[in-house]
């Protein structure tokens, strides 16, 4: 069973990320849409909350806020709507931590 | 007259997500008309609100970041970067949109409005101002 974890949160701005991830199941996929998307990038503070975690990030989130992918951590799979809503239909069920 | 006040505008969320950087911006254009000595803050996920680069076409929102480029034409060229909150987010002073302002007291030498402030700056910043708004 399978889970997609929603962030769409800053993890400098409240606690959603940190929840997540630590309650997150091997098999679980996080997403990070919206200010979640700066969670991903690699020299941040959050980056280590993200350690050996499927991650990927909302393409068009992150072109809005100026974030070049190649400023993310390695293994963070960049995907668009469609994407989005392949990771939906692939897992059992989604949380989101709003 | 000594009726000009020290206002300072505090930034401290991320754009998009939430309204209220875009509001800072409405308002800090605004009272950019009442000739007041106006500074920016920006502190915290504030700080995202200058990167560069940003491409809204895809969220369908509009993109408000070019507008920072104006407030040099406006006389508001002292805008603080609060150093801490940068690092901590992984980012550096090129990530940020080179901001300018054109100083007519020196033949309109281009110079540059953000500045990078440690902590304690940013605390003696405050300390100083008349007023405080806080986005």
């Amino acid at each position: 069973m399978a889970m997609l974890h929603l962030v769409n949160k800053s993890p400098y701005d409240g606690c959603s990320l940190n929840t997540a991830s630590t309650i997150m199941k091997d098999g679980d996929q996080l997403l990070l849409i919206e200010d979640g998307v700066y969670g991903a990038i690699k020299s941040g503070k959050a980056a280590g909350l993200l350690k050996g975690l499927k991650v990927a990030v909302l393409g068009p989130d992150l072109a809005a806020r100026g974030i070049a992918e190649d400023k993310l951590l390695d293994g963070v799979d960049v995907i668009d709507y469609g994407g989005f809503v392949d990771l939906v239909t692939a897992t059992d069920n989604v949380q989101s931590w709003l | 007259m000594s009726d000009v006040k020290k206002f300072m505008y505090v930034n401290r969320k991320a754009p998009y997500g939430t309204i209220y950087a875009w509001e800072s911006l409405e308002v800090v254009l605004i009272g950019a008309a009442f000739e007041q000595d106006v500074s920016l803050a920006f502190m915290d996920d504030g700080v995202y609100q200058l990167t560069k680069g940003q491409n809204t076409a895809g969220i369908g929102m509009k993109n408000f970041s070019p507008t920072y480029s104006a407030l040099g034409d406006y006389e508001v060229n002292k805008i603080y970067v609060d150093k801490e909150s940068l690092e901590e987010r992984g980012l550096t002073l090129d990530d940020l949109q080179h901001l300018v302002w054109e100083d007519e007291d020196e033949d309109y030498a281009e110079k540059d409005s953000i500045r990078l402030v440690t902590r304690a700056e940013m605390a003696d910043l405050l300390a100083e101002q008349d007023v405080l708004f806080n986005f």
